[in-house]
């Protein structure tokens, strides 16, 4: 056991869940689609709300069983917070697709878009994190 | 029954992401960071689960129809445009403020913590606006 074990056996997980839910519905398991989907008042909607619901479930229980404590809450402030998620918002909404979705999901079928996409907000979010921690000194205290 | 599959792939979706270390916005943080002290567990994650979507897509995908539904619903869209690129970039830069994406995000819900819920709601509109802006 390394440290990365638990981490690589979680991506494996995740993995798993995502072909599951193709297998059996035929769905992609793209978390920003789904949720865009689900308040969106899409026809056969009611696996979209239960997916979210066990997923904000799963992981309260995984630290119950596992007694691994919760994760510390963020040093970062709750503006930090609300333009990460207001980018995060409309930046999947329109490149329609966040991790799992271009990530995960769309890198399995070989989509060579979702492997662009993947490349870019990778890319973007590197640099974003190197400029407000090392360019912009102060913008974190 | 697609309610039920539907909340057991999103309990194991969730757990998975518990499990690795993505519900905290600290390890995705330190992945991204490559000029500080360097936490490589995102990229295990991502390795993982892009090895089982890769083998399992490949082989659900040769069935004709999925078992629960009448067909596969997949993204048409194979085009690299403007909009694509535009929106992972712009989906990077707020990955980068704060850490979450929006799995981890909704993920952490549970965890009760009001920024958390302050993310998530303005992940909401920032969904909305970008939908108003490409509907019309």
């Amino acid at each position: 056991m390394t440290a990365y074990t638990i981490p690589i056996i979680g991506g494996l997980v995740i993995g798993l869940a995502a072909v599951i839910l193709l297998l059996l519905l035929g769905k992609m398991a793209g978390i920003s689609g789904i949720i865009w989907d689900a308040i969106s008042a899409e026809p056969d909607n009611l696996w979209r709300w239960t997916f979210l619901i066990g997923l904000i479930i799963a992981p309260v229980a995984y630290h119950f069983i596992s007694h691994v404590p919760y994760p510390a809450i963020s040093a970062l402030s709750g503006w930090h917070a609300a333009a990460g998620g207001l980018l995060v918002g409309f930046g999947v909404k329109l490149g329609s697709g966040c991790t799992s979705g271009h990530g995960v999901c769309g890198i399995g079928r070989l989509s060579p878009r979702s492997l662009v996409a993947t490349l870019i907000f990778l890319g973007t979010g590197i640099g974003t994190v190197y400029l407000i921690r090392h360019v912009l000194p102060g913008y974190l205290s | 029954m697609k309610a039920f599959v539907g909340l057991v792939c999103g309990l194991i979706f969730g757990a998975g992401l518990a499990m690795s270390g993505m519900t905290n916005t600290a390890v995705v943080l330190g992945f991204l960071d490559i000029a500080g002290p360097w936490n490589p567990t995102l990229g295990f994650v991502m390795a993982g689960a892009v090895l089982v979507s890769l083998v399992g897509f490949q082989i659900v995908l040769r069935m004709q129809r999925p078992v629960l539904n009448r067909r596969f619903t997949l993204p048409k869209s194979t085009l690299i445009d403007g909009r694509l690129l535009l929106g992972a970039a712009i989906f990077g830069i707020g990955w980068g403020i704060y850490g979450y994406c929006p799995g981890p995000a909704m993920a952490a819900l549970g965890y009760l913590d009001h920024k958390t819920g302050i993310f998530v709601v303005m992940m909401l509109i920032g969904m909305a606006l970008a939908n108003k802006l490409t509907s019309r």
